[in-house]
C-alpha cells in the first residue's frame, strides 16, 4: 500500500501509456475487433479516472503544499530530475483531464471507423502526458511533457480530422511550438542562474521560485524572461492576438480531438501562468498585469463578437472559447483571491461545457453531416432530448446563476472589480454578448419551423450519448451550487499561490476610493 | 421551513419537467393531459401558498423591532476572504410579496389548466410555470444580492422559456431571446452595483450592508462614498429598468406577449416585473443616500407612466394595450420609490398584481372564447356573450382607472400624492403622473367599449371560458376590488406594517395637509373625464374613424410606438453586426492570421534558401560543430554578446 501511495502519480501518469502500448498489440481486422479496441481504451481511461479520484482522497488541504511527491535525479549535471507534485489546482486539473478522457473515448466509439488502433494510442499517449505535465515540479520535465502533447495531437487532427485537416493540423504544431522555443531558452537561463546564485543546477520549480531577478522595467531579465513563458502560454490559452491557430484547429479536428483540446490543453496555458510565470517573475507580472488585463478584456469581447457571426457552429463555439478564457486571464491578472479562485474554477468550467458543446456538435454533425446554422432549424420538434441537453449547456456557457458558469464569472469579476473596475466593466459586455451569439445560435439551430425535410429523420440522442452527456450536465449543476466542494480543496494553494507570488491578496486594500471598506476591514467597526 | 416554499415549486418543476422530458416529449410517447399536469403544478404552489400565509401570521406574532427570520441552508461559495451564504429572509417586506407571488400564482396555475387545456405540450408549460414561482420566490427570499441575482436570473430564464414556448413561431422565439437579452443588460447593471457594494462594505447581505450605512452616520459621509453609493445605487436601476421594463430598457415587454397569456398575467404584469420595485425598496435605506439615484429613478418613472400610456391609447391588440399599461404602471411604481414613498410603491405593486392579473386573465378569456383572436377591432358586443367575463373586467377597468373604492384607486392616488409633497417630490411629477393617469383611463375605457360594448365584428361566434377559468378570475376581482383598503390614507396598516424596514422620505414642510383632498378629487375627475371621452369617442366608431384620420400622423407615430425598436435596431444592432463581420473578415483573418502566416511561409522560403548550405560534407559539418561549441562555451564563461 505504501509504495502504491508513494508512485500514486507516476503511476496514473504512465498507466493510460502502457495501456495504449498494451492496445497496439490487439488485432484489428474485422469490426467486432476493432470494438474490443475501443472497449479497451475505455477500460484503461475510465481506470485512470478511478485512480485520480485516490487522490481527491488523499489530498489534505492543510497539509503539505505538494502531496504525494517523487522524484527520481534524471539529468544530475543540470539538476534536472524526474520530479512530481500535487496541490490543490492541480488535483482538480487533473480529474477534469481523467474525466474528460474516457467522455471523448465514449463519444469516438461511434465517429471513428479507420485506424481505430492508433487513435486510441494517441488519444491515451496524449492522456499521459497532460497529466504529466499538470503534476511536474521539475521545469524542464514540464517541458518534455509540454512538447509531446503536441505530437498525439498533431496526429488526431491530421489523421482523423475534416478536409483541411494537415494545415490545420500544421498550423496548430507550428504555432505552438514557436511559441514555446522561447520557453525553453528561459528554462536554461533559470537553471543556469540557480547554478550562479546557489552554486547548484536546479530545475525544480521548489529551488527556482528562491532565485533573485532584477525585477523592474519594461526589459529587465525578469521581465523578459517572463515574456517568454508568456508567450508559450498565451498562445496555449489562446490569448488575443495569438488565438487565430484556434478556429482552424478546432473546426478541422475530430470532435474528441476538440473537446481534449477544449477541455484540456487550453487549461495549460492558464496552468503554465500559475504554477510557473506568476511564481518566478512576480515582480515582472504587476508590471505586465494592466497588459494582461487589457488582452484579457479585449479577447472577451472580441472572442464574443467574432462568435456572433459565425456560419458554422464548431467555429463559433470555437471563438466562445477565446471569449471565455479571456476571463480566465483577467482573473488570475486580478491578483487577488477572489479574482483567482474564480479563474482556476472558470477554467474547469470551461472544460465542462465548452467540451460538451463540442460533444453536441459532434453529435448533430454526425446526423446531419454539416455543422452550417443556416442548415438547421426546428431541430427541437425532432429532436427534444438533444434540444433540452444543448439548452442546458447553453446556460452554464452563458453563465446562468445555479449554473458552474456564474460562480466563475461572478468571482473573476469581483475580483477585477477590485483590481481595475474598468476591466471588470468592459469583461462584464461578455456577459451581454455572450447571451447574445449563444442565443441567437440557438434559436437558428433549435426553434422555428422545420426547414428542411432531411432533418425530419433525424434520431434523437441513444442511450450511449445520454451517458457521455449526463456526467456533464450532473456536474454543470454541482459546480453552480455546490462549489465549496472544489474550493475546501485549492483554497490554501490559491492563498500559497498568491503569497509566494508576492502580492498582496486584496489590493483593494491599498485605493483610496475604497477607504471605507478599510476601516470596516481594520474592525473599527466591530467594536 | 423556509426552504420549502422554494422547494415546493422546485418539486413540482422536478415532477412535471422529468416526467415530461422522459415520458412524453419523445416520438412515439403521448403527452399528459392539461388536467394531470395542472394539477400538479397548481398544488405545490398552493403548498408555498400555506406555508407563506403561516409565515406571515408567525410575522405578526413577533414584536415589531424582531420582525425577521432567517435561514441559511448552506455556504454558497466560501474561501479565504470571501463568504457568501445560501441564506433566506423573511421579513415584513418580502412576506407580503410572497403572499402576492404565491397567492396571484396559484390562481393563475388554476387557471392555466383550462387555458392550456388544447395545447400540446401543458406539461412542459407547468413545469417552466412552477420553476417560475421556484426562481421569483428565491429572488424576493434572498438575504443577500448574489441570491436575489440568483432567482433574478432565474426568472428572467423562465420568462424567456415561456415567452417562447409555441417555438415553432420563428417570430415568438425571437421575442424570447430579445427579453433575454434586453435584461441581460440591465443585469450587467446589476452586477456593477454588486461589485461595488462589496468593495465598500465588503459584505453583500442586506443587513451587512444595512448595518456599514447605519454606521456611516457615526463615522460621518465622505463626498468619496457618497460617489459611489450613488454609482452603485444608478447601477442597480439599470438593472431594475431592464427587468421592471422602464425607458429605454422597457422594449422587451410588449414583445413578450407573444407568450400564453397567463405568462403574460403573472410573470410580466404581477410578479417578475416587479422585481426592481422590490429591490429599490430592499435597499431603500441607501437609496435615500443618493439624491441623484432618487431624482433620475423619479423622473425616469413618471416619464415611462407617460410615454408607455400614450403608446397605449393606438394599440389593436388587446394583450399589447395591456403590456403598455403595465409599462406604465411599473412607472408610477418607481415615481413613487423616487419620491421617497418606498411603501407606496409597494402598495402599488400588489394592487397592480391583483387588477392587472384580472385583466390579463379576462382578456385571455376572451382570446380563448375567441379561438385566438386578439385583435380588438374584431370584437366587440362580448358583454353578452361573456357576461362572467365582462364583470370581471369591468372590476379590473374600474381599479385600473383610479374610481373610488377600487384597489387601484387608492394606491395610484397615494402615488400621485407623495409625487406631490414629499421632499423629493414636486408639482410636475404630479403633473405627468396625473396626466398619464387621465390617459389611462382613456385607453383602458376604450379597450372596454372596443372589447364589450357595441355590435360583434368577428367571424367566429364566441363562447365563455369553462369554470376553471371563471373562478380565479372570481377572486381577482375580489382582491381588486377590496385590496385597497390595506393602504387607506392615514390609516395604511400596509405602511404601519413596512415602517420598520422600508423607510420613507420626509414630507415636504410647504405642502399643506388640506391640499391633499383637493389632488384627490381631481385624479378622480380626471379618471371621470378619461372614461367619459372615450366612451363617447368609441361608442360612435365613424367619430373614432374619423378622428384617427384627422390625426394620421400622429396616430402612425404612436401606433408605430414612436419607432424605438426600429431606432434600436438602427443605432445598436445593425452596427454591431456590421462590426463583428468586419471585424472577423479582417481583423482575425485579414490582419491578425495573416501576420501568423506570413511567418510560417517566410520559415519556409528561408528553408528553402539555406538548404545550400546543406552539402553534404562531413568535414564542413564537423568544422560548423567545433564552432558551435565554442561560441557556446566562451558565451557561458565569459559573457561574450
Amino acid at each position: 500500500m505504501a509504495f502504491f501511495s508513494d508512485q500514486l502519480l507516476s503511476g496514473l501518469i504512465f498507466l493510460p501509456l502502457v495501456w495504449a502500448l498494451i492496445g497496439l498489440l490487439f488485432p484489428a481486422s474485422s469490426e467486432s475487433q476493432k470494438k474490443w479496441i475501443s472497449i479497451w481504451a475505455l477500460a484503461g481511461s475510465i481506470l485512470t479516472f478511478l485512480l485520480s479520484l485516490g487522490l481527491y482522497q488523499g489530498y489534505m488541504p492543510q497539509g503539505l503544499e505538494f502531496q504525494f511527491k517523487e522524484s527520481v535525479e534524471w539529468l544530475p549535471f543540470l539538476g534536472i530530475s524526474y520530479s512530481l507534485g500535487l496541490d490543490g489546482i492541480s488535483l482538480w486539473l487533473v480529474i477534469l483531464t481523467t474525466l474528460i478522457t474516457p467522455i471523448v473515448i465514449l463519444a469516438s466509439f461511434s465517429s471513428i471507423k479507420t485506424e481505430v488502433k492508433k487513435y486510441y494510442f494517441f488519444i491515451l499517449t496524449l492522456e499521459t502526458a497532460m497529466l504529466g505535465a499538470f503534476v511536474a515540479l521539475d521545469i524542464f520535465l514540464f517541458y518534455i511533457f509540454w512538447e509531446v502533447m503536441l505530437i498525439p495531437m498533431y496526429f488526431l487532427i491530421g489523421i482523423w480530422g475534416g478536409k483541411e485537416r494537415t494545415f490545420a493540423a500544421m498550423k496548430f504544431f507550428l504555432y505552438t511550438i514557436v511559441g514555446s522555443l522561447l520557453m525553453l531558452v528561459a528554462i536554461f537561463y533559470l537553471i543556469y542562474q540557480h547554478q550562479i546564485q546557489f552554486g547548484v543546477y536546479s530545475a525544480s520549480i521548489l529551488d527556482l521560485v528562491r532565485l533573485q531577478l532584477p525585477g523592474s522595467g519594461w526589459f529587465s531579465t525578469q521581465s523578459l524572461l517572463f515574456l517568454a513563458f508568456a508567450l508559450a502560454f498565451a498562445i496555449k490559452v489562446p490569448l488575443f492576438p495569438l488565438h487565430t491557430w484556434l478556429p482552424d484547429a478546432h473546426v478541422q479536428a475530430p470532435t474528441a480531438g476538440s473537446v481534449i483540446l477544449a477541455g484540456v490543453l487550453l487549461k495549460m496555458g492558464g496552468y503554465g501562468f500559475i504554477r510557473f510565470a506568476f511564481p518566478l517573475f512576480p515582480e515582472a507580472v504587476l508590471q505586465y498585469q494592466l497588459v494582461f488585463l487589457i488582452l484579457g478584456a479585449i479577447a472577451i469581447v472580441y472572442g464574443a463578437w467574432v462568435a456572433m457571426i459565425q456560419p458554422d457552429v464548431k467555429k463559433l463555439v470555437a471563438y466562445s472559447s477565446v471569449s471565455h478564457m479571456g476571463y480566465v486571464i483577467i482573473g488570475l491578472f486580478s491578483l487577488n483571491t477572489i479574482g483567482v479562485t474564480g479563474s482556476i474554477y472558470q477554467m474547469l468550467n470551461h472544460g465542462i461545457s465548452t467540451g460538451a458543446l463540442f460533444l453536441l456538435v459532434g453529435m448533430i454533425y454526425e446526423r446531419a453531416h454539416t455543422r452550417q446554422i443556416s442548415d438547421f432549424g426546428g431541430i427541437t420538434k425532432i429532436m427534444p432530448l438533444f434540444a433540452l441537453a444543448f439548452m442546458i449547456v447553453t446556460l452554464s456557457s452563458i453563465a446562468v446563476p445555479g449554473t458552474n458558469g456564474f460562480v466563475g464569472e461572478f468571482l473573476i469579476l469581483l475580483g477585477t472589480w477590485q483590481a481595475n473596475s474598468w476591466i471588470a466593466v468592459i469583461g462584464g459586455l461578455g456577459v451581454i454578448f455572450g447571451a447574445v451569439y449563444m442565443l441567437w445560435m440557438f434559436q437558428r439551430v433549435m426553434f422555428g419551423p422545420v426547414t428542411q425535410e432531411k432533418l425530419r429523420g433525424l434520431s434523437d440522442l441513444n442511450l450511449r450519448e445520454g451517458v457521455i452527456l449526463l456526467p456533464l450536465i450532473f456536474l454543470i449543476f454541482f459546480m453552480g451550487l455546490f462549489p465549496n466542494f472544489f474550493f475546501s480543496k485549492m483554497d490554501a494553494s490559491v492563498q500559497r499561490f498568491l503569497v509566494k507570488s508576492r502580492v498582496q491578496s486584496t489590493p483593494s486594500l491599498e485605493r483610496s476610493a475604497f477607504s471605507f471598506n478599510k476601516e470596516l476591514l481594520n474592525g473599527k467597526f466591530h467594536q | 421551513m423556509i426552504g420549502w416554499l422554494v422547494g415546493f415549486p422546485l418539486l413540482g418543476f422536478l415532477v412535471n419537467g422529468l416526467w415530461y422530458a422522459f415520458g412524453q416529449m419523445s416520438k412515439g410517447q403521448k403527452a399528459a393531459s392539461a388536467k394531470i399536469t395542472g394539477v400538479i403544478g397548481s398544488f405545490f404552489i398552493f403548498l408555498s401558498f400555506i406555508l407563506s400565509l403561516i409565515l406571515f401570521f408567525n410575522l405578526q406574532q413577533l414584536p415589531e423591532s424582531s420582525r425577521f427570520i432567517e435561514q441559511t441552508l448552506f455556504s454558497w461559495m466560501q474561501f479565504q476572504g470571501f463568504n457568501l451564504d445560501f441564506a433566506f429572509r423573511v421579513d415584513a417586506l418580502s412576506s407580503l410579496f410572497l403572499l402576492v407571488i404565491t397567492g396571484v400564482g396559484t390562481l393563475i396555475h388554476v387557471y392555466s389548466i383550462g387555458y392550456m387545456s388544447h395545447d400540446e405540450a401543458p406539461g412542459k408549460y407547468f413545469a417552466y410555470l412552477n420553476l417560475f414561482c421556484a426562481s421569483m420566490l428565491t429572488l424576493v427570499l434572498g438575504a443577500s444580492l448574489p441570491i436575489t441575482f440568483l432567482g433574478w436570473e432565474g426568472v428572467g430564464l423562465c420568462s424567456y422559456l415561456l415567452i417562447g414556448f409555441w417555438y415553432v413561431d420563428d417570430e415568438k422565439a425571437s421575442a424570447g431571446k430579445k427579453a433575454f437579452i434586453v435584461n441581460r443588460i440591465g443585469d450587467l447593471g446589476f452586477l456593477i452595483g454588486v461589485f461595488i457594494l462589496f468593495s465598500l462594505f465588503g459584505t453583500l447581505s442586506y443587513t451587512g450592508i444595512e448595518q456599514s450605512v447605519s454606521q456611516l452616520s457615526f463615522l460621518g459621509m465622505t463626498d468619496h462614498i457618497q460617489w459611489w453609493i450613488s454609482a452603485a445605487c444608478l447601477a442597480l436601476f439599470v438593472g431594475c429598468t431592464g427587468k421592471s421594463a422602464q425607458i429605454p430598457l422597457y422594449v422587451w415587454l410588449p414583445d413578450a406577449m407573444a407568450g400564453p397569456t397567463p405568462v403574460s398575467a403573472l410573470i410580466h404584469a404581477a410578479t417578475m416585473v416587479t422585481s426592481g420595485v422590490y429591490l429599490v425598496s430592499r435597499l431603500g435605506f441607501l437609496f435615500l443616500l443618493s439624491p441623484i439615484a432618487m431624482e433620475v429613478m423619479a423622473w425616469v418613472g413618471a416619464l415611462t407612466a407617460f410615454f408607455a400610456a400614450t403608446i397605449a391609447i393606438v394599440q389593436t391588440d388587446i394583450k399589447k394595450v395591456l403590456a403598455y399599461s403595465t409599462v406604465s404602471q411599473l412607472g408610477y411604481m418607481f415615481l413613487a420609490c423616487g419620491v421617497g414613498a418606498f411603501s407606496t410603491g409597494v402598495f402599488h405593486v400588489i394592487t397592480h398584481a391583483f387588477f392587472k392579473a384580472l385583466l390579463f386573465l379576462g382578456a385571455g378569456s376572451v382570446i380563448h372564447g375567441l379561438h385566438e383572436e386578439q385583435n380588438i377591432e374584431k370584437m366587440g358586443g362580448l358583454k353578452s356573450q361573456m357576461p362572467q367575463t365582462f364583470l370581471v373586467f369591468v372590476v379590473g377597468w374600474l381599479a385600473i382607472c383610479g374610481i373610488p373604492p377600487f384597489s387601484g384607486f387608492f394606491s395610484k392616488d397615494e402615488v400621485l400624492w407623495k409625487a406631490f409633497s414629499t421632499e423629493f417630490g414636486s408639482s410636475w411629477l404630479w403633473v405627468i403622473g396625473a396626466l398619464a393617469a387621465i390617459m389611462t383611463a382613456f385607453y383602458m375605457t376604450r379597450l372596454v367599449v372596443l372589447t364589450f360594448f357595441g355590435e360583434f365584428r368577428g367571424s367566429q361566434k364566441a363562447h365563455e371560458s369553462p369554470s376553471v377559468m371563471v373562478y380565479p378570475l372570481y377572486g381577482l376581482a375580489a382582491l381588486s376590488l377590496l385590496g385597497g383598503f390595506i393602504g387607506i390614507p392615514h390609516f395604511s396598516w400596509l405602511e404601519h406594517w413596512l415602517s420598520p424596514l422600508v423607510p420613507a422620505a420626509a414630507h415636504n414642510e410647504s405642502v399643506a395637509h388640506s391640499v391633499e383632498w383637493g389632488l384627490m378629487a381631481l385624479s378622480v375627475a380626471g379618471a371621470a373625464l378619461g372614461i367619459f371621452v372615450a366612451f363617447k369617442t368609441y361608442q360612435n366608431l365613424d367619430r373614432a374613424v374619423q378622428l384617427k384620420s384627422r390625426w394620421a400622423k400622429l396616430h402612425e407615430l404612436l401606433f408605430n410606438k414612436w419607432y424605438i425598436d426600429e431606432l434600436y435596431q438602427a443605432v445598436i444592432v445593425k452596427p454591431l453586426v456590421v462590426l463583428s463581420t468586419w471585424i472577423w473578415k479582417v481583423v482575425d483573418v485579414q490582419i491578425l492570421d495573416r501576420i501568423v502566416m506570413t511567418f510560417g511561409r517566410a520559415s519556409a522560403w528561408a528553408g528553402q534558401t539555406v538548404r545550400v548550405i546543406q552539402t553534404g560534407s562531413l568535414q564542413m559539418y564537423g568544422v560548423m560543430l567545433v564552432l558551435g561549441i565554442l561560441i557556446t562555451v566562451g558565451y557561458l564563461y565569459y559573457g561574450i554578446f
